[in-house]
């Protein structure tokens, strides 16, 4: 793995301040502007048009009409929302798997890159990191049809390993009961990313000056106090970082999985967000009801991202923006 | 002295015996289930009900990948997925490059007006809904272009692949400038050509995107079977998989012949081979690219 450091380089430069737009200088950089601004009006039709269809958030919206002519009701959908026992049990829903799956994906990629990190033989090592890699390349469809396999009751080898170790007697029906479905997407989704996840703390590891390594040794330092005091303490700047991006997408993380294996029985607390989106936005074909939930999730994570990149700053860490 | 270098270590020993056998079990739980997989896609089907596949199929059969692949419905969506996937990989990496190229050149005077305009698509999204409409107005519904056409060009990417343009030296532009050269041709002849370890990770990431995605089809592609993929297939499968448990008719759902499904494969062996097709190009490629990943991740954590 190639020694890099962390870039904390300004993704937008400081401008060089003599540069001025004027008409000598588009004309000398025509080719330039041939070869970019194609995909400036791309962007703007594609990211940043669909944002007039916010407007549908505050009308009660019927496909027939122009964006224009619709009646409009200002906040009664979000009034609607946030008076709606199944879209609060959905917002439940989406924080808690959020956390769950924050929680579980950090903890596990730390240690995981921790003990990597220990390991002496550099083949084995690739080996190990190469198999840990795969699940990272399937499709959350390919993984929800393999979790579903493991956990069937007919034969499934959860089932089947716990009643071999007789920590339960008959199989679980882990797929048909709502109590258990926010653990079984916290798993599928360690699964799935643990080994991808180690990638960045592999990395900055790497980074970390071998001399703080040796002088510890020289002060008595064991294993374990170097990888508490120096390895663990190296990383806490890329841990603090990718911290916040997540928190600002805690929202957003909830469709795919929860999509792929809920099931009839499990509604309750499987159903996200995107979902509840999906199934009366789309389903039902109530755009503006659809579109309130969109604009609330969209607001509430950047309002999140700035939360989290402000305390970061508060109490000295680095941080996003 | 003596003493305590022997204790240290055995308690090394002890560590590196526990970290080996956890790396070994961590290897067994990520790999069983796909070589699970593949045993039950060879095994024959009427046998896999049986139970009892573990690491190797009981009884060998190819039905079940002939029973994927006479099938007209399956071979056509391998195909669409195969087309999206090269066509979205080849005008991505193209497209994303040369916008990066613009956006390396410091002297350029929309160039942070373009990268900011860039940089905020990744903090927020319209949402499923606003997207959804803008698609149907364009009259890309049920048209394969909106496989390709909707993320030709992605913020991150295009973060990635600047950032490591501005590792070349640029005394490269400066010399093929001063011989008469135009951006557009530094950008063939000299840039693109240089930047391929990093579009080797990038088109991997936007391939890997592309070929496994399954939301695009079924929002705005449902409606025509002749453009369904792969990926869309498979979750049709599961779908009906967890509305009945064990249904011959689920075969149907992919189009596999009655006669076919009720003699040689079952649902449950048509899944587990449909998912090898999805699943073994893109495990062909990725060990062979991954000593590039951790560039194009380094640069996601890239304090603005």
């Amino acid at each position: 793995m190639p020694n890099i450091k962390l870039r904390t380089e300004n993704i937008l430069e400081v401008s060089n301040p003599k540069m001025r737009i004027s008409w000598k200088t588009i004309v000398h950089q025509k080719q330039l502007i041939f070869m970019s601004f194609p995909f400036l009006l791309y962007i703007l039709l594609f990211s940043y048009a669909p944002l007039w269809g916010w407007l549908t958030a505050f009308q009660s919206y019927t496909p027939a009409k122009g964006i224009f002519e619709q009646q409009w009701v200002g906040f009664k959908q979000f009034e609607f929302l946030f008076t709606d026992e199944r879209f609060i049990r959905m917002l439940r829903n989406t924080i808690a798997m959020s956390v769950i799956n924050l929680v579980l994906s950090f903890v596990t990629a730390i240690i995981l890159a921790l003990l990597l990190n220990e390991l002496k033989n550099m083949l084995f090592k690739r080996t190990i990191q190469t198999i840990s890699y795969l699940p990272h390349f399937l499709s959350w469809v390919i993984v929800a049809s393999i979790v579903q396999t493991c956990l069937s009751t007919e034969g499934g080898i959860v089932n089947e390993v716990l009643m071999k170790l007789h920590i339960i007697d008959a199989p679980i029906l882990w797929l048909s009961k709502g109590e258990y479905f926010w653990g079984v997407i916290g798993a599928a989704n360690v699964w799935k990313e643990v080994g991808w996840n180690t990638i960045i703390y592999l990395a900055a590891i790497a980074a970390i000056d071998p001399a703080l390594y040796e002088a510890a040794e020289i002060d008595g330092a064991n294993r374990f106090h170097k990888m508490r005091y120096i390895t663990l303490q190296g990383i806490r700047p890329t841990i603090m970082v990718l911290l916040i991006m997540s928190i600002g997408n805690i929202l957003n993380s909830g469709f795919e999985a929860q999509y792929l294996l809920r099931n009839g029985m499990v509604l309750d607390w499987s159903d996200t967000i995107d979902i509840f989106v999906l199934r009366y936005g789309i389903g039902n074909g109530n755009y503006s009801l659809g579109t309130a939930a969109g604009i609330f999730k969209s607001i509430a994570n950047i309002i999140l991202l700035l939360m989290a990149n402000y305390t970061a700053k508060k109490i000295g860490e680095e941080r996003l923006i | 002295m003596i003493k305590s270098i022997k204790r240290i270590n055995i308690g090394d020993m002890a560590f590196n015996l526990f970290n080996t056998v956890f790396m070994l079990l961590l290897a067994v739980v990520t790999l069983y289930p796909f070589i699970n997989t593949i045993a039950v896609s060879f095994n024959d089907g009427m046998d896999t009900i049986r139970g009892g596949i573990y690491l190797w199929p009981r009884v060998f059969s190819l039905q079940n990948y002939k029973a994927v692949f006479i099938t007209g419905t399956v071979f056509n969506a391998f195909f669409i997925s195969v087309a999206r996937t090269v066509l979205a990989t080849v005008l991505n990496i193209f497209f994303t490059t040369m916008l990066a190229y613009t956006l390396s050149r410091r002297e350029y005077v929309f160039r942070k007006f373009i990268t900011v305009v860039f940089v905020m698509t990744m903090y927020f999204n319209a949402g499923i809904i606003p997207n959804y409409l803008l698609i149907r107005d364009l009259h890309l519904m049920n048209n394969f272009l909106v496989y390709v056409v909707p993320s030709l060009v992605a913020a991150f990417n295009l973060i990635v692949i600047r950032t490591y343009i501005r590792t070349l030296p640029d005394s490269l532009a400066e010399s093929a400038k001063i011989d008469g050269a135009g951006d557009f041709r530094i950008f063939m002849q000299i840039i693109f050509p240089l930047c391929m370890p990093v579009l080797a990770t990038v088109a991997l990431f936007v391939a890997v995107g592309s070929w496994n995605s399954w939301f695009d089809t079924f929002l705005y592609c449902s409606g025509r079977q002749e453009l369904s993929t792969l990926q869309y297939e498979l979750m049709k499968l599961l779908a009906s998989a967890t509305q009945t448990n064990n249904n011959p008719a689920m075969a149907n759902a992919v189009g596999v012949d009655a006669q076919t499904a009720r003699n040689l494969v079952t649902p449950i062996s048509i899944r587990a081979a449909i998912t090898i097709v999805a699943s073994t190009p893109i495990l062909l490629v990725y060990p062979f690219l991954q000593k590039h990943f951790v560039v194009g991740l380094s640069v996601g954590s890239v304090k603005e």
